[in-house]
């Protein structure tokens, strides 16, 4: 599909901006709708849009195999360590009271947080994997 | 006005309905996984239904309300959601598998295929 | 009639004819479109139900990935479904018994929206009026090591979107391993699809 001028001028224009979307809708996501699941999905969708217009070499350039399987993990292991660092501080697992880093109730706040974004980068990781992999069995049957 | 107090029930038994009927008559594998992703999302609307309140806000406490919707159906709902596509994506998978062993994926066919 | 309740039946009805639409289609990729509307007309109907966290949860997911991952697979399994007999009685019948037993089910449920449902009075008002109370009063919690300061407070989470405190604070250990099944899924899927540099395809 890179040869369609418009498609390639408007995905290139709007990869960033959903990105930033992404980001935005999980970080805010104590405050308003949104949280982990939805802004890793809004991340995933901007790596397959691109992925869509221009490719999967090009997919492969900027979001590497190796790269997607080990923020799937990574986002695991994130979760679980915000869950040990309790266990580590004393108290049980996933309480986030050890995590006063800036003023005494931001513990939850910081550990929240730090959660969502492991969920959405393991979300993220696997939707473009989820994709990819498709994607392939698709243009090798051809 | 019972009809109205009940009809999200209702229609959820029909959506439920039609989703299994599809699951159990279609003898291609991708057709049934759709209507399984029907069904699904028949049960999501069943739960949020549960946790509506009349007079309630949205289950978000900025800005204030004095009544809320019940945040816990929600909370179950928005991991199925993402469970669900999971569950799609891996039974897609197998689907592709199969029709790279059988060469079709339609029911019967396949138990006259030759394959693996 | 409220304009809820007027929306909610408008929507319903699509519904209806949505997912009737899906399963008459024989061109499995009209099927998926057909299905991404369906997803987006749900996640309007949840939107109309006070579900902002999930409406958004399914926009993006049933109407965005579902429908891309089915095309996907559709290529490599062809989009063309056999023709078969609408009408298969045995299934008719059994769906038709499981409905009538449904409804008649659903007459013992409370009426939609009922503020003294079992569901709105067991554990959700205990939630709601914490996170309420905290945000209400603004003020900070005094600095000590000790779980002293929490003890009329059993439950954490004091943020104001209720749904996310649900899902990261106060039942945290649920959705850890949600993510995990995730993580498993995206596992499974390279082994079930993996094509590496060395192997010829996958399967076997």
């Amino acid at each position: 599909m890179r040869d369609q001028v418009i498609l390639r001028v408007v995905a290139k224009v709007t990869v960033p901006f959903i990105l930033v979307f992404g980001f935005y809708v999980i970080t805010h996501g104590e405050l308003g709708p949104g949280g982990g699941f939805q802004g890793g999905v809004v991340l995933a969708a901007a790596f397959i849009l691109y992925g869509l217009v221009f490719g999967l070499e090009d997919l492969e350039k900027i979001i590497p195999r190796r790269l997607t399987d080990a923020m799937a993990g990574l986002g695991v292991l994130i979760y679980t360590g915000v869950g040990l660092v309790g266990i580590f501080g004393g108290y049980n697992f996933l309480d986030y009271t050890p995590l006063r880093l800036t003023g005494a109730d931001a513990a939850e706040s910081w550990g929240m947080t730090l959660a969502e974004y492991g969920v959405g980068i393991t979300v993220a990781a696997v939707m473009v994997i989820v994709f990819r992999e498709v994607s392939l069995a698709a243009t090798a049957e051809k | 006005m019972a009809f109205f107090d009940l009809f999200n029930y209702w229609i959820f038994i029909v959506l439920m309905m039609i989703g299994l009927y599809t699951v159990i008559v279609s003898p291609n594998l991708a057709k049934k996984v759709i209507g399984l992703s029907v069904f699904q999302s028949a049960i999501f609307l069943f739960l949020i239904s549960l946790s509506k309140v009349r007079g309630g806000a949205v289950p978000i406490t900025v800005p204030p309300a004095e009544l809320y919707s019940n945040p816990l159906p929600h909370a179950l709902v928005l991991t199925a959601i993402v469970v669900s596509v999971s569950t799609l994506a891996v039974a897609l998978a197998i689907i592709i598998n199969i029709r790279q062993a059988y060469g079709t994926v339609e029911d019967d066919e396949m138990e006259k295929a030759e394959g693996h | 009639m409220s304009e809820f309740l007027l929306v909610d039946i408008v929507l319903l009805s699509l519904l209806i004819v949505t997912s009737v639409s899906v399963f008459l289609l024989h061109n499995l990729f009209a099927a998926t479109m057909v299905l991404s509307l369906y997803s987006l007309l749900m996640s309007v109907v949840w939107l109309n139900l006070d579900a902002a966290d999930v409406a958004l949860t399914e926009a993006a997911v049933g109407a965005g990935i579902a429908t891309v991952l089915l095309i996907g697979a559709l290529v490599v399994v062809g989009a063309e479904e056999r023709k078969h007999p609408r009408m298969h009685w045995p299934a008719l019948l059994l769906v038709s018994l499981t409905t009538a037993a449904l409804v008649y089910g659903t007459f013992d449920l409370p009426r939609l929206g009922d503020p003294a449902a079992p569901a709105q009075t067991h554990v959700a008002p205990e939630y709601i009026s914490q996170t309420v109370e905290k945000l209400r009063s603004g003020q900070p919690v005094a600095p000590s090591d000790d779980h002293g300061d929490y003890e009329s407070d059993n439950f954490h989470g004091h943020v104001p979107n209720l749904v996310t405190s649900v899902i990261v604070n106060y039942r945290a250990y649920d959705t850890l391993f949600e993510v995990a099944v995730i993580f498993t899924a995206g596992v499974s899927l390279i082994l079930l699809l993996g094509r590496r540099e060395s192997e010829s395809g996958g399967g076997t």
